[in-house]
């Protein structure tokens, strides 16, 4: 039983040693680098299925089709009309599909995070469970849950104009924005719940206990102490769900059919060959765009992590 | 030691006093978010079920299509799964022992699969991968292993977290084991939990994945439902469900034995991503 093994006083045992000893008498860049061995194998694969086909992405963005050869076109393209305004109408998805489902995601992770006893530890078990599952639910048995319970003549709608609230009346469609947005929730919250839980722990028992001593209420203690530690990984907790509600492709295909424009439908269409000759191109230029996006929520991310850090852990 | 399945300290026994703040603190806002919770995840799943019913399950088996979809997907998820865990065991084991300062870089690159479109990646990928790739299924199983790694590397990382990995890497080191025998023999029968948590989610995924097969015009089964939910979509809907429910069952059954086993030994409750330690928990 580990119970019964003590760590040794040193901080290296025997066989840790014995490994280190071989390479003691090697010049340091050598030994920094069969230190960083171990980890080629998983560097190596992300550059090969992640990293090169970005780069493929960013410089076919620049190319003719045909030709091989510089050009903007393709940029130019992406930049106007409809494509634009997919690239608007995406970004606002994804703002509405970030925020609600990010503040919902942390109370619910607060709350299972907090509950106590064998309940609370089913329920969290329960939650965390059913969120690894959820978080990557997605596409056409999606879109049908909510066509089932929300369409306009569906099971919820009906029962909520039996109390005499039509919502269809009152502007809500499952096929506009906030209709889709709703639909994104049902993989987003679960996502929010999954990666905010490990931060909830640097809130530390000791800094409630430090700030009601001085008499703090329940408010204080959230505005002046639990606020400010954990807003920096909230944020880049939005981040990531701001990522993956832009990169959401299936679900907004089956719901959607074209009333909504989006830049990852879009891109897909250029998959299905549905191409204007000469703008074969044109995909990876709104691809580009994704990419710098992307780009631009990961710097932030890290930013805010490395803020968050301070406190937490 | 090998029955370790994983564990975590006890939260100490609150005092008198923390028991009575915890009772005012307690109800209202949990209940109201657990319960609006509760509908927006249930109610769904209850009006799929209701307008899909039963009867039309066994009209799914006889279908054309069916069973070589199926097939198709049960091989990429087991080239999937096995190449996801030969990277990513060693990995996480790696950096937790030897370059700790490392974690938060493997954190950060493992995130990314979630934030970049799979429409993007599959489209660099159809770009540039070679025509003999191409052609194959098996070049969708080497990109869900990108898009796996973002949970598989949480699972895994939750369940080292709950082992000593240092204590026992050092017994079996002072033992005469190598780093292999240590990895395979110590180390993978006290992370069971977390390995067969991440094999569960990592075939979700591909029996899920619809966005990359479609475009890459393979008929997994995901692509073969879709196909299918056109002529009838009851049983499509019906065998969504049934695979959602299942995942989570199995989840759930292998979260509770891993507790139980864990507390039989005077360990907590075991969960398969990480939560912080319990003793630290505010109110």
């Amino acid at each position: 039983m580990t119970d019964t093994v003590t760590t040794p006083g040193s901080r290296r045992g025997p066989g840790v040693r014995r490994f280190t000893s071989l390479l003691r008498t090697a010049p340091k860049p050598v030994r920094t680098l069969v230190r960083y061995a171990g980890v080629v194998p998983f560097v190596a694969y992300v550059a090969v299925f992640l990293i090169v086909p970005m780069v493929a992405i960013v410089s076919g963005a620049f190319q003719n089709p045909n030709t091989g050869a510089f050009t903007l076109s393709n940029v130019n393209i992406a930049l106007h009309g409809s494509y634009i305004e997919g690239f608007r109408q995406s970004i606002e998805l994804s703002l509405i599909a970030s925020v609600i489902p990010g503040i919902f995601g942390l109370l619910i992770a607060y709350a299972i995070y907090t509950a106590r006893g064998r309940a609370g530890s089913f329920l969290r078990q329960v939650v965390i469970t059913a969120s690894g599952v959820f978080a990557n639910f997605g596409g056409v048995p999606l879109a049908f849950l909510f066509i089932a319970s929300l369409g306009s003549s569906a099971l919820v709608t009906g029962w909520l104009s039996d109390i005499g609230l039509n919502i269809y009346n009152h502007g809500f469609s499952l096929y506009t924005m906030s209709g889709v947005a709703l639909v994104y929730m049902y993989f987003q919250i679960p996502l929010m719940v999954l990666i905010i839980l490990p931060a909830l722990g640097g809130l530390r028992a000791a800094w409630r206990e430090a700030a009601e001593n001085l008499g703090a209420r329940s408010w204080q203690y959230w505005r002046y102490v639990g606020s400010p530690v954990l807003l920096p990984t909230f944020l880049s907790c939005l981040m990531l769900l701001f990522g993956s509600a832009l990169s959401a492709y299936a679900t907004a295909e089956a719901l959607t059919t074209g009333t909504i424009a989006l830049t990852s439908i879009q891109i897909g269409t250029f998959l299905n060959g549905n191409v204007i000759a000469g703008q074969q191109n044109v995909g990876q230029a709104l691809s580009l765009g994704m990419v710098l996006i992307i780009a631009i929520l990961m710097i932030f991310y890290v930013l805010l992590q490395r803020r968050s850090a301070k406190w937490l852990r | 030691m090998a029955t370790v399945a994983g564990q975590r300290a006890t939260a100490p026994a609150p005092g008198a006093g923390a028991r009575r703040r915890r009772r005012r603190s307690f109800p209202a806002w949990r209940w109201v978010v657990m319960i609006v919770a509760g509908l927006y995840f249930l109610l769904p799943l209850y009006a799929a079920l209701r307008f899909a019913g039963i009867s039309g399950f066994k009209d799914v088996f006889t279908t054309p299509g069916f069973l070589p979809s199926l097939w198709l997907s049960v091989r990429l998820a087991f080239v999937t799964w096995l190449i996801t865990m030969v990277i990513m065991i060693p990995t996480t084991v790696y950096v937790h022992l030897r370059m700790p300062r490392l974690r938060r870089l493997l954190e950060t690159v493992t995130i990314l699969p979630i934030v970049i479109p799979p429409v993007v990646l599959i489209l660099g990928v159809l770009q540039i991968a070679p025509l003999a790739l191409r052609a194959t299924a098996w070049m969708l199983a080497l990109e869900y292993v990108v898009l796996a790694m973002p949970f598989a590397y949480r699972v895994l990382d939750a369940g080292l977290r709950s082992i000593e990995v240092k204590t026992l890497t050092e017994a079996s080191n002072s033992l005469g084991a190598g780093g292999l025998t240590t990895l395979w023999r110590v180390l993978l029968p006290n992370m069971r939990t977390a390995v067969t948590s991440a094999t569960i989610l990592i075939v979700a995924l591909v029996l899920g994945e619809f966005t990359m097969a479609s475009l890459d015009l393979q008929q997994t089964f995901p692509v073969w439902i879709v196909l299918f939910d056109q002529e009838n979509a009851q049983v499509s809907v019906a065998a969504s469900i049934f695979a959602l429910v299942v995942t989570w069952l199995f989840l759930m059954l292998i979260t509770v034995i891993a507790t139980r086993q864990s507390r039989r030994i005077g360990g907590g409750e075991v969960t398969i991503f990480a939560v912080a330690p319990r003793e630290t928990i505010g109110n």
